[in-house]
C-alpha cells in the first residue's frame, strides 16, 4: 500500500476542509472495509484519509416520531441492526445491515460507506431507495440533500464532488400499513457479494388488501442500483395477491440490463430478478399486514 | 450439546489401552494460545521482508527484465530473478524419490527465464526493510514481454493447432517418445483383460463425460519462508513445509547445493492438504539472503497463493462400463485428460489408479493424458484426481442401477471389491473394507430415516484412495522418571505428533501423557518422507512402534542386569518388567528408568521403516441429503454421513475430523469452487471472496462412521484416512440433485446457475400435455 | 523489531491498551493493526489469512466489538481497547473455550482457531446460550478448510453450556 496522510478531525467544518484542499487525491474513510481492500491492491491511492469517526453526526442513530431515521454516514452496521426502534419500524434495514460481510466486517462497515463506495450490487442502497431515504450531503459550498436512488452514477461512482462528504441518510417515518424487505440471492449462505439484491417497500390499505403504493429496487443488474419505477407504479390500486405480484416482478425484469460476470450470467440474473422481487413483495406485504419474517440473525 | 464422539463399527483388530482413546493433544495448549510458532510467525534479528513479482500474462516470451529502478528504492536491499540460479541444461535431469524430472522445470516454476507459462508465474524477488518497501519496488521491476496466446482448457490444449506453451515438449505416447511436438506430455494406458470385448458383451452400458474446474487446496495459512545464508555457506530455512526433507532436497536441486549444507526447520504449518510439498518461496528467500547477508522472510499474498502455487487439475473424462444381466460389471473404459498447468506432471496417474479401485471389473481399459496449459503447475490436493474420477464412475453406476431396476447401493454392494479383486492398473487387494462401508451405510439410521418434501433427495456415493507407506525415523529418548522424548519427521497438520505418540505409548504400556513428541528438522531426526499421502499415522505411527520395540529390547537387558539374571529370563507385559518365574522381582518402566544410570546410562531407541507393502487403501462411503431451490438453484444440505474404513482409529476424533474436513472440502469442490478463468488466462476471483469455500452456515453437522476393518500390514491395523473422505462428495451431491429435482449436472462445481440451466432443459423438453 | 530507519521520523505514535496492559508504539498510516500485533508488538497469536477481510483469521476485539484487525488501520486504535487470543487464558489455566476446542478436536492444523476463539468469545459475550443456528451464523465469517467445523460449533456450544 502506498503511504497516505491519516487525519481524524472532530468537527464536520474540519472534515470539509481537509476533503476540500485535496480534491480527488483525499478520500473519507468510516469502517474502512471497503477503502482499505481497495487501496491495499493499489485501485484507490489517496494522498490523504479522512478518518469522519470522531464527528459528532456521523455517529448520529436517532429515531423520532416526528421525522422518521436518520443514520450517520460513520454509523456500523452491527449499530444498525442491534438498534430497538430500527428492529421494529424499519426491519428492511437491518436485513441489509445484517448481511453486509459477516460480524466482523459488521463490527466496521458503515451504511453511509456503503452507499458512497456505490458498487452496484451493494446491499444497503435498494434498501434506502425502496423507504425513499435521502443523503445528506456537506461540503464548501453549504448542505445539500439528494434522494438515493440519484446517488450512485456508475459502478464506484456517485455526485459527491471534491470536498464532499456523505453526513447522514434520512429515511421518512415509517407509515401505518407499510413494510419492506430486502433480499438478496447469493451462492453460500452468508459472506458473499450479492449476484442480485431486491429492496421492496408497499402501502398497503383496505385493510391489507390493495397496494395503496410499492417501491422496488434491484442491486446487481445495472451499473448503479436501479429504481424499478414501472414495475412499482403498476401495482398502485391494485389487490394484493400471487398474480398481481407476479405481473410486477416480470415487468421488474424489464428495469434490469445486467451483465455476465465471474458471480452470474445475465440470464441467470435476469432470472433471479422475476423470483426475488416476488419474494421481496410477498415479505413486504406480510410485515405491512404486522407478520413477522425472519432477518438472517433470527431463526426462521 | 452432544459430545463430538462419532459412531466406530470394528470389524475386528485387537482391545488397546491407549490407541482408541481421545487424549487432549500435546500441542494443544500451544496452538489453543497463540504460543505455536507457525511460519510466518518467523521471527529473527535484522529480519528483511521479501515480495515476489509474478507475470500478469498467462502465456508470454520474458525478453528482458531490468531491476535497477526497484533495487535503488531506499530500503531494498536486494532484487534477484532466474539469472541468479545456476543455468540449467535443457536436458537436466534430477530425480528427487519419485522418478526423473526436468531441472529446468522446476527451476522454471521458481523464477521464470524465457517464459511465463501462467499468470502468477514468479518472475522476481525484493528483498527490503519493510514489506510495504518490498512491494512498491515490485512496480518498480520493468518486465518486457511478448505476449502470446493462451491455452487454458485441457481440450483446447490438445488439438493439434494449440499454441505450444514448450518448444521442446514432445508427447511420450505409452512410454515411448513420439517425437510429437504438443502439449500432451503423456499418454499412458493401463489394460486389464479385454474390455471391448467385454463392453461388446455387456447386457447393459452407461456411459457419461464430465468436466471439473481448476479447484484450489485452500488452506488458510499462505506459503511462507525464512531464509538465512551464513557466511559459512550454510543455509537454514524455516518454513511451514508437509515435508522438511523433501524441501532439502528440492532446495538442494534448485540451488545446486549440497543437501548437507541445507537445514530446513519446519515450523507449525496451517493446512497444506498437498500444497506445501513444493517449495515456491524458499529458493528466492535463500537467494535474497545470500545477496544481502541477512535472514529474509517472504509470505504469499493471498492472491499469490490463488495464482502462484499448485491448485488441482481442471479435466474431461468420459467413463463407460457395462453389466451383465445379474447386474455383475463386466468391462470398464475411461479416458481421463488432466491440465497439468504450465509444466508436465499432473496427478493424473494417480486419478487412473482410483478410477475403478471400488470395484470388481474383469477387463478395464484406462487410458489417462498429462496435458500442459497456460494456468499454475498443479499438484496434488488430497486424494488428487480421485474426486474427478469418482464423479464420473459414480453416476454411471448409477444409471446402471436406474436401467437394471435395482437400488443403487445394492449394485455397489453387489460388485464391491474385496480381498483378491485385481485393481485395473494390476494390484491386487489384501484384506480391504470397501464392502464393510457400503454395508454400514445401507444399514445406517441415514440411508433408512425418510426424505419427505419437493425437491429434495438423498444421494450416496464411494470413493477410494491408496495411500503411500515411504520412509519415516523416530527417536526415542528415555527421562529418568520414565517420560519418554520422542524425536519424529513429520510435520504435523493435523495432530499426528499424538496420534505417533499414542502408539509409541501403547507398545511399551505407558500413557499418551508420559510421551512428549517433537518434530525434528532435517539436522536432528532421520529422514521423513512427506506429511501427506495419508501415510504418517500409518508409516511414522510404524516407525514409533519399532523404536519402543528397540527401546523394550534395551530395557530387557537393562533389568536383567539389575536383577543379575540372564536376558532370557525376563520379560515385560501389562507395563511390568517381570522375571518369568520368580514373582517378587517385577518394575514398572518408570521405575527401571530411574535405574538406567546404574545400568549404562541413557536408553534411546530408534525406528527406521519403508514399508514396500502392508499399505492399506481406505474407501469412504457418504450418504447426503439435500434441497434444491427450483427457483434459484440453489441447493442446502440437509444431512450429511460419512463412512470410511480407517483400519484402525488411533485417535477417533482426528480421524473423525479428516473425514469431516475432507468431506466439507469436496462440499465446496462440488458446489462452488472453480478458479473462474476470463479468456486471457486470468483467474478473476483470485481471494477468498469470489473463491468460495463452505463456511459454517453453509453446513450441518457431519456424522461420522469410522470403519475398522483392520489393516494386516500395520502393528495396530491402521489405514491412511487422510485423503480418501475428498472423493465422494461432488458425486454424492450429484446423485443426490438428480433424485431431488431430475436432472444431472456433469460439469464441476454444480453452481445455482447450472442446476437452474438444467431445470430449464429438462422443462423445455417435456412433452406437451395432452388434451 | 522491524529496522527502524530514518523513515520512523514520520511515523506515528499510538497508545491503545492490549490485553488488559497499557501499550504504545510507533507506525505508518498504511500499516494495518494485523501487522503491528504481528511484526512490532510480537503478538503473533493473531494470523494472516487473505488479508481482506474475508477469512477471519485475523479476528480480534476493538473496545469490546469483533473485528477484523487487516481491515483496522494501527492509527485507529488510539486510546482503544484490544483483546487478542493471547489474552485469553489467565495464570488459572485456559479460557473453557480454548478448553472445549482442546476436548473436542475442535482444531486441525490450528491456524484458524485463535480467530475462532476470539470469535466465539465475542459471541458468548453477547449470547451466553446460543443455538448451534446463532453459532453457526456468528461465525460464518470465520473460515476452517481442516475440520468442516463440526467439531468447533460442538465446542462452543459445550463452552456455553458450561460457562452456565
Amino acid at each position: 500500500m502506498r503511504d497516505f496522510e491519516y487525519t481524524a478531525p472532530g468537527t464536520l467544518r474540519e472534515a470539509v476542509k481537509l476533503l476540500a484542499e485535496k480534491g480527488d487525491r483525499a478520500r473519507v474513510m468510516a469502517g474502512g472495509t471497503d477503502l482499505i481492500v481497495q487501496m491495499r491492491v493499489n485501485r484507490i491511492q489517496p494522498d490523504r484519509v479522512v478518518d469522519i469517526k470522531n464527528i459528532p453526526e456521523m455517529n448520529e442513530l436517532t429515531f423520532t416520531p416526528r421525522t422518521g431515521l436518520r443514520i450517520g454516514a460513520a454509523v456500523s452496521c452491527r449499530r444498525i441492526y442491534e438498534d430497538a426502534d430500527i428492529v421494529q419500524r424499519y426491519p428492511a434495514i437491518v436485513d441489509s445491515a445484517a448481511i453486509i460481510g459477516g460480524i466482523q466486517i459488521q463490527g466496521r462497515a458503515s451504511f453511509g460507506g456503503n452507499v458512497c463506495n456505490s458498487s452496484p450490487s451493494a446491499d444497503s442502497i435498494p434498501t434506502l431507495i425502496a423507504y425513499g431515504a435521502t443523503c445528506e450531503i456537506a461540503g464548501p459550498d453549504g448542505k445539500r440533500r439528494v434522494p438515493v436512488e440519484e446517488f450512485c452514477t456508475g459502478p464506484g461512482a456517485n455526485v459527491l464532488s471534491p470536498g464532499e462528504l456523505l453526513v447522514s441518510l434520512r429515511i421518512p417515518l415509517n407509515r401505518k400499513g407499510s413494510g419492506a424487505h430486502y433480499l438478496r440471492f447469493i451462492p453460500r449462505n452468508e459472506m458473499d457479494i450479492a449476484v442480485v439484491g431486491v429492496g421492496a417497500y408497499v402501502e398497503l390499505g383496505g385493510r391489507g388488501k390493495v397496494f395503496k403504493m410499492a417501491r422496488i429496487s434491484l442491486a446487481a443488474v445495472a451499473p448503479i442500483p436501479v429504481f424499478a419505477s414501472e414495475a412499482s407504479a403498476q401495482l398502485s390500486g391494485q389487490p394484493v395477491n400471487d398474480d398481481t405480484i407476479a405481473q410486477a416482478a416480470e415487468a421488474a425484469k424489464s428495469a434490469a440490463r445486467p451483465i455476465s460476470d465471474m458471480r452470474g450470467t445475465a440470464e441467470f440474473r435476469t432470472h433471479l430478478v422475476g423470483v426475488l422481487v416476488k419474494r421481496a413483495l410477498n415479505g413486504a406485504v406480510k410485515r405491512a399486514r404486522g407478520e413477522k419474517v425472519a432477518n438472517a440473525i433470527e431463526e426462521a | 450439546m452432544s459430545s463430538s464422539h462419532g459412531e466406530i463399527r470394528n470389524f475386528g483388530g485387537g482391545d488397546f489401552k491407549v490407541v482408541g482413546t481421545r487424549p487432549i493433544r500435546h500441542d494443544g495448549t500451544d496452538k489453543v494460545t497463540g504460543r505455536a510458532v507457525y511460519g510466518g510467525d518467523t521471527r529473527l534479528p535484522g529480519l528483511l521482508y521479501g515480495q515476489i513479482l509474478r507475470s500478469p500474462h498467462a502465456h508470454a516470451r520474458i525478453r528482458s527484465i531490468d531491476t535497477s529502478k526497484a533495487a535503488a528504492l531506499p530500503g531494498v536491499k536486494s532484487v534477484v530473478t532466474a539469472a541468479d540460479l545456476p543455468p540449467t541444461g535443457r536436458d537436466e535431469m534430477v530425480d528427487l524419490g519419485e522418478g526423473p524430472a526436468r531441472l529446468k522445470f522446476m527451476r522454471d516454476n521458481i523464477l521464470a527465464t524465457d517464459k511465463a507459462l501462467y499468470r502468477g508465474h514468479a518472475v522476481a524477488g525484493v528483498a527490503a526493510t519493510s514489506l510495504h518497501i518490498a512491494e512498491e519496488a515490485l512496480s518498480l521491476i520493468e518486465v518486457d514481454y511478448e505476449v502470446l496466446p493462451p491455452v487454458v482448457t485441457v481440450l483446447e490444449a490438445m488439438k493439434e493447432d494449440a499454441p505450444l506453451l514448450h518448444e521442446d515438449l514432445t508427447t511420450m505416447e505409452l512410454g515411448e517418445d513420439s517425437g510429437t511436438k504438443s502439449n500432451t506430455a503423456s499418454h499412458m494406458q493401463h489394460s486389464l483383460g479385454d474390455a471391448e470385448r467385454g463392453m461388446a458383451d455387456a447386457h447393459l452400458t452407461a456411459v457419461f463425460e464430465v468436466h471439473t474446474a481448476s479447484v484450489h487446496q485452500g488452506y488458510i495459512e499462505p506459503q511462507n519462508a525464512t531464509a538465512e545464508w551464513s557466511p559459512d555457506g550454510r543455509l537454514t530455512i524455516w518454513t511451514s513445509t508437509q515435508g522438511a526433507f523433501t524441501a532439502q532436497r528440492q532446495l538442494g536441486a534448485i540451488l545446486g547445493l549440497p543437501v548437507a549444507r541445507v537445514k530446513v526447520v519446519p515450523q507449525e504449518i496451517g493446512g497444506g492438504f498437498g500444497g506445501k510439498i513444493p517449495v515456491y518461496l524458499e529458493p528466492v528467500a535463500a537467494l535474497l539472503s545470500r545477496r544481502t547477508g541477512r535472514p529474509v522472510k517472504l509470505v504469499m499474498t493471498r492472491a499469490d497463493v490463488f495464482e502462484g502455487t499448485g491448485p488441482t487439475p481442471g479435466s474431461y473424462i468420459r467413463v463407460k462400463m457395462g453389466v451383465d444381466s445379474s447386474g455383475k460389471l463386466v468391462a470398464a473404459d475411461a479416458y481421463i485428460a488432466f491440465e497439468s498447468g504450465g509444466y508436465p506432471g499432473s496427478p493424473v496417474f494417480a486419478a487412473a489408479m482410483c478410477v475403478f479401485a471400488c470395484y470388481d471389473i474383469p477387463n478395464c481399459l484406462v487410458n489417462f493424458y498429462d496435458v500442459v496449459v497456460n494456468k499454475p503447475r498443479s499438484f496434488a490436493y488430497r486424494a488428487p484426481g480421485s474426486t474427478h474420477v469418482a464423479f464420473a464412475v459414480e453416476k454411471v453406476m448409477d444409471e446402471l442401477a436406474a436401467n437394471l431396476g435395482v437400488d443403487a447401493l445394492e449394485l455397489r454392494i453387489q460388485n464391491a471389491a474385496a480381498e483378491g479383486t485385481r485393481r485395473s492398473d494390476g494390484i491386487v487387494y489384501p484384506r480391504i473394507g470397501c464392502k464393510e462401508c457400503l454395508e454400514v451405510a445401507r444399514d445406517h439410521d441415514h440411508f433408512k430415516a425418510p426424505l419427505g418434501g419437493p425437491n429434495r433427495g438423498r444421494g450416496v456415493a464411494i470413493g477410494y484412495w491408496f495411500n503411500i507407506g515411504f520412509k519415516s525415523s523416530v527417536t526415542a529418548s528415555v527421562n529418568n522418571d520414565g517420560s519418554v522424548n520422542l524425536v519424529e519427521g513429520s510435520t504435523d497438520i493435523g495432530g499426528t505428533r499424538t496420534s505417533i505418540a499414542m502408539q509409541f505409548a501403547e507398545t511399551l504400556g505407558l500413557a499418551a501423557e508420559d510421551i512428549n513428541p517433537s518434530v525434528g528438522d532435517t539436522s536432528s531426526i532421520g529422514y521423513t518422507d512427506v506429511t501427506g499421502g495419508s501415510r504418517v499415522t500409518y508409516a511414522t505411527g510404524w516407525a514409533a512402534y519399532e523404536a519402543a520395540q528397540d527401546v523394550k529390547a534395551q530395557m530387557l537387558k537393562r533389568v536383567a542386569m539389575v536383577w543379575e539374571v540372564e536376558e532370557d529370563e525376563v520379560e515385560y507385559a501389562d507395563g511390568k518388567f517381570r522375571h518369568k518365574t520368580d514373582a517378587s522381582k517385577s518394575l514398572n518402566f518408570k521405575e527401571l528408568a530411574g535405574k538406567m544410570g546404574d545400568t549404562g546410562g541413557p536408553v534411546v531407541g530408534n525406528g527406521s521403516v519403508d514399508p514396500a507393502a502392508g499399505v492399506g487403501g481406505s474407501f469412504c462411503v457418504n450418504i447426503v441429503d439435500l434441497e434444491v431451490d427450483p427457483e434459484t438453484g440453489k441447493v442446502d444440505i440437509l444431512r450429511y454421513t460419512v463412512i470410511q474404513d480407517a483400519g484402525k482409529a488411533i485417535h477417533p476424533s482426528y480421524v473423525e475430523g479428516q473425514m469431516q474436513g475432507g468431506s466439507v472440502q469436496g462440499i465446496g469442490w462440488g458446489l462452488n469452487e472453480e478458479y473462474f478463468y476470463t479468456d486471457e488466462g486470468r483467474m478473476a476471483n483470485s481471494s477468498f471472496l469470489d473463491y468460495r469455500i463452505p463456511t459454517t452456515l453453509d453446513l450441518p453437522m457431519i456424522d461420522t462412521v469410522i470403519v475398522e476393518v483392520p489393516n494386516p500390514g500395520h502393528p495396530f491395523g491402521v489405514r491412511g484416512v487422510g485423503e480418501a473422505s475428498i472423493a465422494p462428495p461432488p458425486a454424492a451431491i450429484s446423485c443426490a440433485i438428480k433424485n431431488a429435482v431430475g436432472v444431472q449436472l456433469c460439469v464441476l462445481p454444480m453452481r445455482p446457475d447450472r442446476i437452474l440451466a438444467a431445470l430449464d432443459d429438462a422443462r423445455a423438453q417435456e412433452p406437451v400435455a395432452a388434451g | 523489531m522491524r529496522e527502524r530507519t530514518l523513515h520512523d521520523m514520520s511515523k506515528i505514535h499510538v497508545q491503545c491498551v492490549i490485553n488488559g496492559e497499557e501499550t504504545d508504539f510507533l507506525c505508518e498510516a498504511r500499516e494495518s493493526l494485523l501487522e503491528v500485533l504481528r511484526e512490532n508488538l510480537g503478538f503473533t497469536g493473531t494470523k494472516e489469512g487473505c488479508n481482506d477481510g474475508n477469512c477471519g483469521a485475523c479476528s480480534v476485539t476493538l473496545d469490546g466489538v469483533l473485528v477484523d484487525s487487516c481491515l483496522v488501520l494501527a492509527v485507529e486504535v488510539q486510546g482503544k481497547e484490544i483483546s487478542t487470543v493471547e489474552g485469553l487464558a489467565t495464570v488459572d489455566g485456559l479460557h473453557p473455550l480454548q478448553q472445549k476446542f482442546l476436548e473436542h478436536a475442535g482444531l486441525q492444523c490450528g491456524i484458524c482457531t485463535p480467530g475462532f476463539l476470539v470469535a466465539s468469545k465475542a459471541l458468548l459475550d453477547v449470547n451466553p446460550n446460543p443455538s448451534e443456528h446463532h453459532v453457526r451464523h456468528w461465525l460464518a465469517g470465520n473460515l476452517c478448510r481442516c475440520t468442516g467445523y463440526d467439531k468447533i460449533v460442538r465446542a462452543v456450544l459445550d463452552a456455553a453450556g458450561t460457562a452456565n
